[in-house]
């Protein structure tokens, strides 16, 4: 519809105020102003500039604000990210930033634009042995159904959290929370969990996680076959049986594969449990919060009575968790009986050798969604050039210049650990949905090609020249540069 | 679907934010966990509907009010018309002149009407809504110049005043102003009605025919606003002492007389460092200009 308005005057049309502004103006919420006749968003909005070198401290996002100088960076070393970029509504209108600068030589455009999310999850990964809930239990949030325990893997608790069935599926209260929930874990704030037949957890992205009121400090070195594989020639004449004892699998030295290898003796022990291979125990208990993972607290409840034909008294015997955290020595009395004793130094030291092969347990934070239809319409007329575009590597997605994996298959479905963003990233609208940012990044001319909005391309001088408008982050030295991310390392600069 | 408003907690945790379009509201509110949890929903709740209520009726939110206007239909325009009624007849005025008070104090309502608070605020760009259950208060700091913040007093706001809007006008702030003054602060008994209150006091403060004072017709700023052809301040050449006191007696008089019609309960005026205070011994002590400890 034409109108006519007065010279130099536009109308705005990101909300139904309708503003007319004039050029050099705002309109009334001071956001979107008219500048050479454009409407252009105006929030304080997030540049990246490329950390200088491995000197740079690990501080990731360093704040400048009010004290820079006003001097333009270099600009194939600032990043125009999409976080306080805005969104397009109601979607036909081009991203709100498309920018374009030189790398090298060649020209790079970056489509900016917040996503609104309400398809989208997050998928935990909790670093414990412990038990945390059957797998397909439901997870709650202030007693709202928000997720549900998926597989364990590798040490690793995997929970699944959002996704569309709690986000819109069911009932607003279940909704509102799913988006709380959804929104703090990616920001990287704490939340509280509760497994149906589990556990209470409170996990924060980058945190150890709690379970039950416990901290958990380092992650199995593996399991208990793993670990009496790795650490039998260790063990190799300073004991005579040593007992790896592991919700998963319990590992035997004496009957294990890398016991025999060495020679060790066969010592007449009787594990609870089903045997697997030689030297390796499923079910030796139940899960839970105790001895590797296991419900127990004493860990001899795992030893049937040692068979009277193959051990002999004084027999030593080291019983450990897969994380070290546990331990207790014993050696055999006359009648074959456990007794316990204190610790032969020598031991001690392949106790604190399985510790400190255990690293830190974490609780990592994937935030995973999709660009949909109308998201991509921001990026080109013809949205599903962008997927293919994406699909065959010429155009590289990033969530606030952080890494994305896009996940091969239909649409562009991504994921993206969140502790690489810049703080505070996401946002929410009550659709419910989460709000979160999206870079497109691509040649110039591949962009030509695909259909896009080139005549909202604009140069990156041009958006760093509205400085006061912008926070300056500096970008996190172990992402890729967004702008190049395969070919130069950090420390050649 | 709706995806223009934008609704999150601030990085401390307590207070919500919460924007569309124009509309940028930071709400606070002090209670049990559970009952704040019900109010912020309850507020967000009514906040996504607000900005597309107000645009409904706009044009006539931006027409002068006179006897013969008829009543807008939404439940806030009609606050907003309410609130600046009682000053039709000496000046010129459109219910835009209280919509921040308005709007504030809607989500305010809402979120009372949610849950049981102990007290609770809805700041809408510094027109304030207040809610205070018996024996509660509220301080909050004023500041002069909104591009130079440096408090220069405090207002306590106690259950016992019937004082539960605050609002400020002034030509450096976001909206126009037909005055020079810096900042008028005005409480009042409700947000719209401080609003209103504030747009008019400092209107009040000026210097008629003053030249060094740069006045331009709101309309070349912006060809929608509501005071059309009249012109506004935008910039203000120093003054003698002898001036601002003047421009201060002309806003004085007239937030003296919104206190005798009950309108206001109390303002305070600001221009080039001069501070005057009227209406504050009835309220004892509620506004004092004295330095604040370090905050």
């Amino acid at each position: 519809m034409a109108e006519a308005l007065p010279k130099d005057t536009i109308r705005c049309d990101a909300c139904p105020v309708l503003c007319y502004i004039k050029l050099g103006h705002t309109g009334a919420c001071d956001r979107y102003g008219n500048f050479g006749g454009q409407l252009v968003r105006l929030d304080p909005h997030v540049l990246l500039d490329r950390a200088k070198s491995q000197g740079t401290p690990l501080v990731p996002f360093l704040e400048r604000e009010g004290e820079w100088d006003g001097k333009l960076a270099k600009p194939a070393e600032t990043f125009v990210t999409a976080i306080g970029a805005g969104t397009t509504y109601p979607d036909y209108k081009p991203a709100p930033f498309i920018v374009s600068s030189e790398v090298d030589g060649v020209n790079m455009v970056t489509v900016v634009t917040e996503g609104i999310f309400s398809y989208c999850g997050v998928k935990l990964k909790i670093d414990t042995d412990r038990h945390l809930g059957p797998e397909r239990n439901l997870v709650r949030a202030q007693g709202e159904p928000v997720g549900h325990v998926t597989t364990a893997e590798y040490g690793s608790q995997m929970l699944s959290i959002g996704g569309v069935h709690h986000l819109t599926g069911r009932t607003k209260t279940e909704g509102r929370v799913t988006c709380e929930t959804l929104l703090d874990l990616c920001n990287g704030k704490e939340v509280a969990l509760s497994i149906e037949e589990g556990a209470r957890i409170t996990v924060a992205a980058g945190q150890p996680p709690v379970v039950n009121g416990q901290r958990e400090e380092r992650m199995r070195v593996g399991c208990g076959s793993a670990t009496i594989g790795m650490f039998a020639k260790q063990w190799c004449g300073k004991v005579d049986e040593v007992v790896v004892v592991d919700d998963h699998i319990t590992g035997v030295l004496s009957e294990h594969q890398a016991g025999k290898m060495l020679g060790v003796r066969e010592t007449g022990i009787a594990i609870h449990g089903r045997r697997s291979t030689p030297g390796r125990y499923f079910q030796v208990a139940q899960p839970g919060t105790g001895w590797g993972g296991t419900n127990i607290s004493d860990p001899l409840a795992v030893l049937k009575p040692f068979k009277p034909k193959l051990a002999w008294p004084h027999l030593r015997l080291l019983m450990v968790s897969t994380t070290g955290e546990h331990f207790a020595y014993y050696e055999l009395d006359e009648s074959l009986q456990p007794i316990e004793k204190e610790l032969p130094p020598d031991l001690q030291t392949s106790v604190e050798r399985i510790r400190e092969n255990c690293e830190p347990a974490l609780t990592t934070v994937l935030f995973m969604a999709g660009a949909g239809g109308s998201l991509r319409a921001g990026a080109t007329e013809n949205p599903v050039k962008l997927t293919d575009s994406v699909k065959r590597s010429l155009t590289r997605v990033t969530c606030g210049g952080a890494p994305a994996y896009v996940w091969p298959g239909g649409g562009i479905t991504f994921m993206v650990d969140v502790s690489r963003m810049p703080e505070n990233a996401f946002g929410y609208v009550p659709t419910p949905a989460l709000v979160a940012p999206i870079e497109f990044t691509l040649k110039k001319e591949d962009y030509a090609e695909l259909g896009g909005h080139m005549d909202s391309v604009r140069p990156l001088s041009d958006i760093l020249s509205e400085k006061q408008r912008h926070r300056q982050l500096t970008s996190l030295p172990a992402n890729p540069w967004p702008l190049k991310p395969s070919l130069e390392k950090d420390s050649e600069r | 679907m709706r995806v223009r408003a934008t609704v999150c907690l601030l990085p401390d945790g307590r207070r919500l934010h919460l924007n569309d379009g124009p509309i940028d509201l930071i709400v606070e509110a002090d209670g049990a966990r559970q009952e704040i949890c019900k109010a912020y929903e309850a507020a967000t709740e009514r906040f996504v509907d607000i900005l597309d209520e107000l645009c409904d009726e706009l044009p006539l939110l931006r027409s002068g009010v006179t006897q013969h206007s008829s009543l807008p239909a939404g439940s806030i325009a009609c606050c907003m018309f309410r609130a600046v009624a009682p000053f039709r007849t000496r000046w010129f005025i459109t219910p835009m002149a209280a919509v921040a008070g308005a709007v504030a104090e809607a989500v305010l309502a809402a979120m009372c009407g949610a849950a049981k608070l102990r007290r609770a605020y809805v700041n809408n760009g510094g027109d304030i809504a207040v809610h205070l259950a018996p024996g509660q208060n509220y301080r909050i700091g004023m500041i002069e110049r909104p591009d130079w913040p440096t408090l220069f007093g405090t207002v306590e706001l106690r259950s016992e005043f019937p004082v539960r809007g605050i609002a400020t006008s002034g030509w450096r702030g976001r909206s126009f102003s037909l005055g020079i003054a810096d900042a008028t602060t005005v409480l009042a008994g409700t947000a719209a009605q401080a609003d209103a209150a504030a747009t008019i006091v400092g209107n009040a403060v000026d210097l008629p025919g003053r030249p060094g004072i740069t006045r331009i017709p709101a309309r070349e700023i912006a060809p929608d606003s509501d005071l059309g052809d009249l012109v506004v301040t935008r910039g203000v050449a120093p003054l003698r002492p002898a001036e601002v006191a003047e421009a201060m007696e002309r806003g004085a008089a007239v937030a003296q007389q919104l206190c005798a019609d009950g309108l206001i309960r109390a303002a305070a005026l600001c221009l080039q460092g001069q501070i005057r205070v009227i209406g504050a011994d009835s309220m004892r002590g509620t506004l004092c200009l004295e330095e604040l400890e370090h905050v």
